[in-house]
């Protein structure tokens, strides 16, 4: 019962990653494009979860943390590059 | 009893992941979507990873704390990224959609571009 349970959510989630890509590729601003591809960094903290069930194993702790990570810094450059154009400022006047 | 509890959390995060991109596709503007994105995919990435956690500690009997750390740190980060990227969106001038009925933050800026205006005016 739990295999076929985790086979279902294994689906279900693949089926929102491509819900979401479908709005990466068609979103009209950027902003949309930004918000979409945050949740596919958060829904793949997810399938990597339940891999983990299904195979056994703890070795993909690690691999969910800095996915996790990547995805907060990303959004953030995303966001910040939106709003003035640079990433990082110079000066400071 | 046990697998009952991790089934029952998994499915839960599997349906509120796909209701939140269901929100992202249908929703019709930017802050709309990420109302429903920033929610329901951290509600389900907390319900996987209880059920991981509870997975490993009852069944198997190891304690995991990086799987505690990343539940602590999705919870933290989520609504932090969402307000970064509506406020971003707010400012680089995208509309809102056009049904909406109140805008405070316009009333704001405004409000706190006439008091910079007459600072620098004092200053000069």
């Amino acid at each position: 019962m739990l295999q076929i349970s985790l086979n279902i959510a294994l689906m279900i989630m693949s089926l929102s990653v491509a819900v979401c890509f479908v709005r990466v590729i068609k979103g009209p601003t950027m902003s949309d494009r930004v918000v979409a591809l945050d949740t596919i960094g958060i829904t793949m903290i997810g399938i990597i979860g339940i891999i983990m069930i299904i195979q056994n194993t703890l070795a993909y702790a690690e691999v969910i943390l800095v996915i996790a990570v990547l995805a907060f810094i990303g959004t953030i450059a995303l966001a910040k590059f939106i709003e003035g154009g640079v990433v990082f400022d110079r000066d400071h006047n | 009893m046990i697998e009952i509890i991790i089934s029952i959390l998994v499915l839960l995060g599997g349906f509120l992941s796909l209701l939140g991109s269901i929100g992202i596709i249908r929703f019709p503007d930017v802050y709309a979507r990420l109302h429903a994105a920033t929610k329901s995919a951290t509600l389900s990435v907390v319900c996987i990873m209880l059920a991981v956690f509870v997975h490993f500690q009852y069944v198997e009997g190891l304690f995991s704390g990086k799987i505690l750390l990343t539940i602590i740190f999705v919870f933290l980060t989520a609504p932090v990224a969402g307000f970064i990227i509506s406020s971003s969106a707010y400012n680089s001038g995208i509309k809102l959609w056009e049904h909406s009925v109140q805008d405070d933050l316009k009333i704001a800026m405004e409000k706190s571009k006439k008091a910079k205006g007459k600072g620098r005016k004092a200053r000069s």
